[in-house]
């Protein structure tokens, strides 16, 4: 690789003038400015979803700090698939909570050390603890904080409560929800089980990503009354048995048009309309209007199923490598990234910082459900929505209180696997 | 003459054995090991248990697959051979400038200038609820209702299957039928067949080779074929190779390689039957 050669060579020049600057200003004083030079030399490659590997978001980082960034964006299998098996292809792994805790038993990747995280204290509460406010019920399924820390560097297993190695930082959330063409649907929506009314025989869908799949899946069951589960995070055999026997009763009457797996399928099956009412990612519904095609994220009454993307530092990480991946998370959660997600429909992990990055008005209609004063644009400056309109759902608060679980991986993950093969395959 | 020394042969055939022995007897060994092997959801560990083939055997999906699998090959075999047929005769039989011959041959390779994706990809407008065809159909008033079944079904899949490898029938049978001595078709006729006899006795059984090889190509690739399935069917449906690409997205890379040395004996299986009805052989 020659970004490794070549980066190694001048790194040692560097550091040998850098004992040198040393040697005349102090250690300390010298390490840090050494480190900031070289920032121009240091690429750090990252792999993750689609949803917040952004062009615009290294090229603001290239210009902030200097470092490089080289983004590589998977399906969601594939970052697990490359976060195990090939530790060493990647400096900065942009994964899913649910992900860590298949990977974080292998040892590819390193804690945080939170003491040098410079806005830690600022991170939403949900991360750390699982709760919004004091007072809110933490939600089920593998909940961000439950597999957030570990009590030793080189733990394997996640800790009860919080401690000073954090196993991801968090940077960018969402509630998902049934997407639906409000234009064709012709009857208020308002629960998960409504996916199921024969009037949308053959137009509706879920998604094929197994973990995400058959949480979209409990939702429905659990709101028609099918099934009574204990935790839909963690199903026992049973549960799962019968998800699975009522989603392929339900795929034999014809109720589904498709199982989608990418976010452009999601986007084509609403934008075509053979699909009106589906499970579907904020910036497809996004997408899907902005081609013109009414679509809203309905809100339904049992809640939301949340997820949420972190980064977390490959093991093989040290040194100036591992100081530059601390400086990149440490200007990631300094608001202007922030303001770029929060714009785009998502949240960001520390609210403070994005505010500043953001007008009132864009703050009022994304975070506090207030009706647009203007037209709200995009990141890349197109119209996204016109003045008076008000986020599907509300404000953070009420989108992000009401989230009734959490994306998972069950104790049971081979089993179920193995049961959404045989549901896909019936 | 002299005798070509031993040491020369083993030495000429050298080359040729270490290409398939390191990019084919290796990985296909790398394949049956590993498919005795243990796996958790992040690890594989080397050990030797049978759960893999179990697990694979035992399960009723396996079977649905396997037989879902083998229909549509079967269907595929049957339409494109037919096609490919009328196709190969029309150009070998009735076109009778060599020039009209080549280029017409041309025109038959035009849809693979572009990547199968691509050509497997642009039915889905066209065969939407919403699309062209449905459309069509209904403007000229001939169905009310679009027509569900086009997109997102067994349908779209066996169409694309035919679309995309029909070729591989024609090029293979053409080529018998060009090696085919005229003056047979004319004692043929001399000695009072029909057109009909002339074909079932004289042309079909000389363009035996051709069918068995075309029959090959377009059988092996629908057995190992994940794309088509997942996108024509929009899921809906499953193939052998996708349940290995499923398992393999999920790191259970063992039950896919189990699954793996089954297919590739049920592929083996059906390609030694081919050879034991045709020597194709005798045609190379």
């Amino acid at each position: 690789m020659a970004k490794l050669n070549g980066g190694v060579g001048r790194r040692k020049i560097l550091k040998g003038a850098g004992v040198m600057a040393g040697a005349a200003l102090g250690s300390t004083v010298g390490a840090p400015m050494i480190w900031a030079q070289n920032n121009k030399n240091i690429v750090l490659r990252q792999f993750g979803t689609g949803v917040s590997n952004l062009n615009e978001v290294a090229e603001k980082c290239k210009a902030d700090t200097g470092l490089t960034i080289q983004m590589t964006a998977l399906d969601s299998d594939a970052c697990v698939q490359r976060a195990v098996t090939q530790p060493n292809s990647y400096d900065i792994a942009d994964i899913e909570y649910w992900m860590i805790k298949k990977i974080w038993p292998s040892k590819v990747l390193q804690p945080f050390d939170t003491k040098k995280l410079t806005y830690y204290d600022k991170i939403v509460p949900l991360f750390k603890t699982g709760k919004l406010k004091p007072d809110s019920v933490i939600a089920q399924g593998t909940a961000p904080h439950t597999v957030g820390f570990v009590e030793k560097q080189d733990a394997t297993t996640f800790a009860k409560g919080e401690t000073q190695w954090f196993t991801m930082v968090p940077t960018i959330y969402n509630a998902d929800t049934l997407g639906i063409r409000p234009d064709l649907v012709g009857r208020e929506i308002s629960s998960w089980k409504d996916i199921l009314d024969p009037k949308f025989k053959g137009k509706t869908s879920i998604l094929n990503i197994p973990s995400i799949g058959i949480m979209d899946a409990a939702m429905i069951c659990e709101s028609a009354g099918i099934v009574k589960y204990g935790d839909k995070g963690n199903m026992t055999k049973a549960e799962i048995d019968k998800t699975i026997e009522f989603l392929i009763k339900t795929k034999k009457d014809g109720q589904f048009r498709a199982f989608w797996k990418t976010f452009d399928e999601s986007v084509n099956l609403m934008t075509s309309g053979e699909v009106i009412i589906q499970s579907m990612w904020s910036p497809a519904v996004a997408a899907v209007r902005s081609k013109g095609v009414a679509c809203k994220y309905q809100p339904l009454k049992e809640g939301y199923r949340s997820w949420g993307d972190g980064l977390a530092i490959a093991a093989h990480l040290k040194g100036p490598q591992l100081d530059a991946a601390y400086e990149y998370i440490n200007w990631y959660l300094s608001g202007w990234t922030g303001a770029f997600l929060n714009r785009q429909g998502y949240y960001s992990a520390v609210l403070d910082t994005a505010k500043k990055f953001m007008s009132e008005d864009e703050w009022g209609f994304w975070m506090e459900g207030k009706p647009a004063k203007g037209d709200i644009m995009s990141p890349q400056g197109k119209v996204m929505e016109k003045a008076g309109t008000v986020r599907d759902g509300g404000s953070f608060d009420a989108r992000m209180g009401a989230v009734a679980c959490w994306n998972a991986v069950m104790d049971e993950d081979r089993y179920m696997v193995q049961k959404w093969n045989s549901f896909i395959a019936a | 003459m002299t005798r070509i020394s031993r040491w020369t042969t083993y030495f000429q055939i050298t080359p040729l054995a270490a290409i398939f022995l390191l990019f084919l007897v290796v990985p296909i060994a790398t394949i049956v090991v590993v498919s005795f092997f243990d796996y958790t959801t992040t690890s594989i560990i080397p050990a030797f248990i049978l759960q893999n083939y179990e697990e694979l055997l035992l399960s009723p999906v396996t079977w649905q697959t396997y037989l879902q699998t083998v229909e549509f090959a079967l269907i595929t075999w049957v339409l494109t051979l037919l096609i490919g047929f009328t196709l190969a005769y029309f150009l070998a039989f009735h076109v009778r400038s060599a020039t009209w011959q080549q280029v017409l041959f041309l025109v038959c390779t035009i849809p693979f200038w572009t990547s199968n994706v691509i050509r497997m990809i642009s039915w889905i407008p066209f065969l939407g609820r919403n699309g062209l065809a449905n459309m069509t159909l209904m403007k000229m008033g001939l169905i009310h209702q679009p027509l569900e079944f086009l997109l997102y079904s067994n349908f779209a899949v066996v169409l694309v299957y035919v679309h995309l490898y029909t070729l591989f029938m024609v090029v293979p049978i053409f080529n018998s039928m060009m090696r085919i001595d005229r003056s047979l078709l004319e004692a043929s006729l001399d000695a009072g067949a029909t057109g009909w006899q002339t074909l079932t006795n004289v042309i079909l059984p000389l363009c035996k080779p051709g069918i068995a090889i075309g029959s090959i190509f377009v059988v092996t690739i629908v057995m190992g074929d994940f794309v088509t399935v997942r996108m024509m069917s929009g899921g809906l449906s499953a193939s052998v190779a996708l349940m290995m690409a499923n398992a393999m997205s999920l790191l259970q890379y063992p039950a896919a390689a189990a699954n793996a040395v089954v297919l590739l004996i049920v592929v083996l299986m059906i390609v030694v039957g081919m050879m034991r009805v045709v020597d194709i052989r005798k045609e190379l």
